[in-house]
């Protein structure tokens, strides 16, 4: 049932973001949909963070928090584990996506488990862990509303909070029908949220184990929690005698009393509500309430080296709130898919690259993919500078193609412009003779007063835009003649 | 007229009693100003292809008292080049731009995203460099970096300068004046003041035109959807001309414009605010 | 677990904190977590009068499309009765804990005891629930159970299709940091599950439509007594 599309953290080469945008551009029914989703969202939120008079302190404390942790992560990590340990959990630290799938099927088995219910974990959609449980005979059913859909579709989610954010109600109606067996359905969203609500309580009450991401472990307490909306999360970490919780080593904050600070940062964030419907906190074992055995699973995956950057690392305060996404001119046109990646949007944009690493076509162009407007980081709750991120990104590109790329990477015409230009500027002659001579090699493309189109890969531009010509004199040749020098 | 000092602006001007003849009250700039070495930081873009923007900034500079330099071995910022991530070629331009500019006290520039790059990547510029005296020189010249509107708002308390524009026009407030630079609503406090000038509001203003340098060529089907809601939003407002801080976006969307045919004009805000009664006689 | 599994993930503990503290090269070694500057500039306390903030708390709630009312003790029981009639309640789950005079002649308690707790299959087929709360939180409109006195385990207000909490006045605090702090003990000390409710669950999943009740109690109702 599982159909992946391949994406930055499968096997294989993805395509570029510029080619997958283009797809994504032309299917106006997909734009719709999230352009009506995202605007409607962004208003919302920023209604939901108005009423905050305290929000800026707030979104210092989340970056000064978040800040300590990435420093310190070893002790805090250590901490946590204590932690769990003390309130009757295991601890598995897991160094990539196949360690943790591993260990993740290895529980399930020993439980004799067939089948898993999940809770929607981005963490879980980076390791492919449904494709893995898959080959080793066990079903990951989705669990999220969102997540159920798109599993159903056989798609890959397009948006960290609201995946199916790409189909309209008509087009899950339909689905129902054909997967669910489900007659005389309306499309009315209430209906159809009552057919999955039905087909996966049977799910929830008969499930060995149950499965989740997590939004926050703290190292003081040991507490893991996880915000939610529709209570499947709180079926999937209550009803089943066993759960396992997959968590990115960044997810750690240092105490209890912290929470302060990201319960009110993440709900306005993320679904512009004062707070989400349901959010758990849970530590270790309870007797008698809640599964019998926890498991929490800390993984690396590629973290550690976002940890080792100094401007990159900042990357790793994020919480998962799409804001960004909610935001990004970018991402309402193109939709999350372009990013081939489970992150998707500005977060995505510097996430992915990093977590793979540089030097892969594919994902090195996602730092490409923003206009470099700002506007994440402006909602950003911890602060996250994502344009600084991404222009460091980019350098990290070149460089790498610079240096590693052998005669190639040097010969490329992108590369020999600019490094031709750089010299240029860098000596005044040179740069006023250039401006003379971009005035004459012009006169064959403008035409009445205007270019209509440029040559090689600059033709982009002329695509949909005419081009000024150079006018006669230039304003430092106007100056000059000024003051009569 | 109206002036509105502002308190955070180091000369100590009295408000003029009543509201004088303009050039009686702009002499007292004069005196303070002369003082004060100003740079016009013209940006590679604005010298090259638009001069006018360039001459318009000079003649409301002087206009207002302020008499500017222009160092003629400044030539680009560097910011395509650092953007697009040409990082290490970009560094030259950075001790050049410093170099250049170092002595004078206040550096005036007509755009937005170049002001921004100066002020907001060049330490992140010296940082990469390695070079502790880059980042004290880049530390040194980065606060007297201004954008057009935000120097005569903020720093000179002017929001009239004596423009007059008998035009209907709207306002695109660039990302980086916008974000980066929080001008605010400097540039919408000297629009409204311009005399003759039928100002209206662009919807989701706030919104990226699509420009984004490189981004434009790179990616430019998403640049192209972009700028496709950017002039519906411009075409819903009916104005003759759209104007903002930064001549690079307004290239962008006036490529679009005039691609389109529709007639709307795309003018840099010094323009305006250079345009008045007597100078449109000529 | 088996050994051979507990040797291999050890040594991807010590390798994972090896790549950290490598990472973490520019940290310097005699820095402390608590070195790191954390400036608390928000607001920790509400100084609202408490009338107002059991209105802003009872509006909250209300904005989330919970049903809310407010009584005195002496009423509480009445409400819950009538409460029950309307909603045609009979099965009422209810934890220990939950005072006896809470419950309304007309219904049949399942009661959740240390001896004999209900099964998931009871708790499915219920009618309802009746709880108690830890807290209220007025700033946010949310209850907060920390599975103590008349709240009972996690899956009883979980399973059941309806949702009734009482919610007492002094209960209430004014803002999220007050709930964190009031909450602290029964979490660091015993451990205790704490869940947030903040109206019925809902999901905004297809087309951004707000849908009240997917999994969980499709219906809240909250009784605010005092
Ligand atoms: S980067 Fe910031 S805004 Fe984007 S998802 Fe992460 S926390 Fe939210």
């Amino acid at each position: 049932m599982t159909i992946e599309a391949p994406d930055a953290f499968s096997k294989g080469r993805t395509p570029t973001f510029e080619e997958s945008a283009r797809e994504s551009l032309a299917n106006a029914q997909l734009r719709r949909n999230i352009g009506k989703a995202t605007q409607a969202i962004r208003t919302r939120r920023a209604q939901a963070v108005e009423e905050l008079p305290d929000w800026e302190e707030l979104r210092q404390a989340g970056y000064d928090l978040k800040t300590r942790v990435m420093r310190h992560l070893d002790e805090y990590l250590l901490q946590l584990e204590e932690s769990v340990h003390k309130a009757g959990g295991h601890v598995h630290w897991v160094r990539d996506a196949t360690e943790a799938n591993r260990i993740i099927a290895d529980i399930a088995k020993n439980h004799e488990a067939k089948e898993v219910v999940k809770v929607k974990s981005i963490a879980t959609d980076e390791i492919k862990l449904n494709e893995f449980l898959e080959e080793e005979g066990i079903k990951a059913v989705e669990t999220d509303l969102a997540e159920f859909i798109i599993q159903l579709a056989g798609e890959i989610s397009s948006h960290i909070l609201v995946p199916a954010i790409h189909k309209n109600r008509a087009e899950i109606r339909e689905l129902f029908i054909k997967k669910l067996g489900a007659e005389d359905l309306s499309d009315e969203p209430s209906d159809l949220t009552n057919a999955a609500r039905l087909y996966l309580r049977e799910k929830f009450l008969q499930a060995k184990v149950g499965i989740s991401g997590a939004n926050f472990a703290v190292a003081e307490t040991g507490t893991v929690c996880v915000v939610e909306s529709e209570g499947n999360g709180r079926m999937c970490t209550t009803l089943p005698p066993v759960l396992v919780m997959l968590m990115g080593i960044e997810k750690i904050i240092p105490t209890w009393q912290d929470f302060e600070v990201f319960m009110q940062l993440l709900p306005r964030s993320s679904t512009a509500e004062r707070m989400n419907p349901y959010t758990s906190f849970w530590t270790g074992v309870s007797e008698g309430d809640g599964p019998k055995e926890f498991h929490l699973v800390l993984m690396d995956n590629g973290r550690t080296e976002i940890l080792a950057d100094d401007i990159g690392r900042q990357t790793l305060n994020c919480i998962r709130c799409s804001a960004c996404l909610n935001v990004c001119p970018v991402y309402e046109r193109t939709g999350g898919h372009a990013y081939n990646s489970v992150y998707p949007g500005p977060i995505g944009a510097i996430l992915t690259p990093q977590l793979v690493g540089i030097g892969r076509p594919g994902t090195d162009s996602l730092p490409y993919a923003s206009s470099l407007c700002g506007a994440c980081y402006d909602v950003c709750p911890v602060k996250i500078n994502i344009p600084e991120v991404l222009i460091h990104l980019r350098g990290r590109v070149v460089r790498h193609r610079q240096d590693g790329g052998g005669l190639k990477g040097k010969l490329d015409p992108e590369n020999v412009a600019m490094r031709t230009m750089a010299r240029t500027f860098s000596d005044r002659r040179l740069y006023e003779a250039a401006q003379k001579a971009a005035r004459i090699s012009q006169w064959p493309l403008a035409r009445s007063g205007a270019i209509h189109r440029l040559p090689g890969k600059l033709a982009g531009w002329t695509e949909a835009r005419d081009l000024k010509p150079i006018p006669e004199q230039t304003f430092r040749e106007w100056w000059k003649s000024r003051n009569g020098s | 007229m109206q002036f509105s000092f502002n308190t955070s602006a180091q000369p100590t001007l009295k408000k003029p009693p009543g509201a004088g003849p303009p050039l009686q009250v702009w002499s007292q700039y004069i005196s303070y100003h002369c003082a004060v070495r100003t740079a016009l930081f013209i940006t590679c873009i604005n010298d090259t292809l638009f001069p006018e923007t360039g001459r318009a900034t000079v003649e409301l500079l002087e206009r207002l008292g302020i008499g500017v330099d222009f160092p003629l071995e400044q030539t680009c910022c560097g910011q395509m080049h650092f953007n697009t991530g040409y990082q290490r070629e970009a560094i030259p331009l950075v001790r050049r731009f410093v170099e250049v500019f170092k002595e004078y006290e206040a550096i005036v520039s007509p755009s937005g995203s170049c002001a921004g790059m100066v002020r907001e990547v060049y330490p992140m510029a010296a940082e990469l460099a390695n070079d502790k005296r880059l980042a004290a020189e880049v530390e040194e010249v980065t606060p007297k970096v201004f954008e057009l509107a935000e120097f005569l708002v903020k720093k000179l308390g002017v929001t009239d300068v004596g423009a007059y524009y008998p035009h209907w026009v709207t306002y695109h407030p660039t990302c980086h004046s916008l974000r980066m630079l929080e001008v605010g609503d400097a540039p919408l406090k000297l629009l409204r003041a311009v005399r003759g000038i039928d100002f209206v509001e662009l919807p989701e203003a706030e919104q990226c035109c699509g420009f984004g340098g490189t981004f434009a060529v790179k990616n430019a089907d998403t640049s192209i959807a972009m700028l496709s809601d950017k002039l519906g939003h411009i075409l819903e407002t009916e104005a003759e001309v759209c104007t903002a801080g930064d001549n690079s976006c307004l290239m962008h969307i006036g490529g679009g414009l005039r691609r389109q045919r529709v007639g709307v004009r795309t003018v840099h805000l010094a323009q305006i605010l250079a345009s008045t009664e007597e100078r449109r006689k000529l | 677990m088996v050994e051979v599994e507990k040797r291999f993930v050890t040594s991807a503990r010590e390798e994972i904190l090896q790549r950290i503290r490598r990472a973490t090269y520019d940290v310097p070694k005699e820095e402390r977590p608590e070195d790191v500057p954390v400036e608390c500039g928000y607001r920790k306390k509400d100084d609202a009068p408490r009338e107002e903030m059991i209105e802003h708390f009872a509006e909250n709630v209300t904005e989330y499309e919970a049903t809310v009312r407010r009584v005195s003790e002496a009423g509480l029981k009445e409400a819950i009765t009538q409460t029950c009639q309307e909603r045609d309640i009979r099965r009422l789950v209810v934890p220990p804990g939950v005072p006896e005079g809470w419950l309304p002649d007309s219904v049949e308690a399942l009661r959740d005891d240390t001896g004999t707790l209900l099964t998931n299959q009871e708790l499915d087929e219920s009618d309802g629930v009746l709880t108690g709360c830890a807290l209220g939180i007025a700033q946010t409109g949310t209850i907060v159970l920390d599975a103590g006195e008349g709240q009972g385990r996690r899956a009883l207000t979980l399973l059941p299709d309806y949702h009734l909490c009482v919610v007492r006045e002094e209960q209430i605090v004014g803002l999220v940091p007050q709930a964190f702090a009031w909450l602290a003990d029964a979490v660091k000390r015993e451990g205790r599950a704490v869940t947030f409710i903040s109206g019925p669950s809902a999901t905004s999943d297809i087309e951004l439509d707000r849908v009240e009740g997917v999994h969980g109690p499709r219906t809240l109702e909250v009784i605010i007594a005092g």
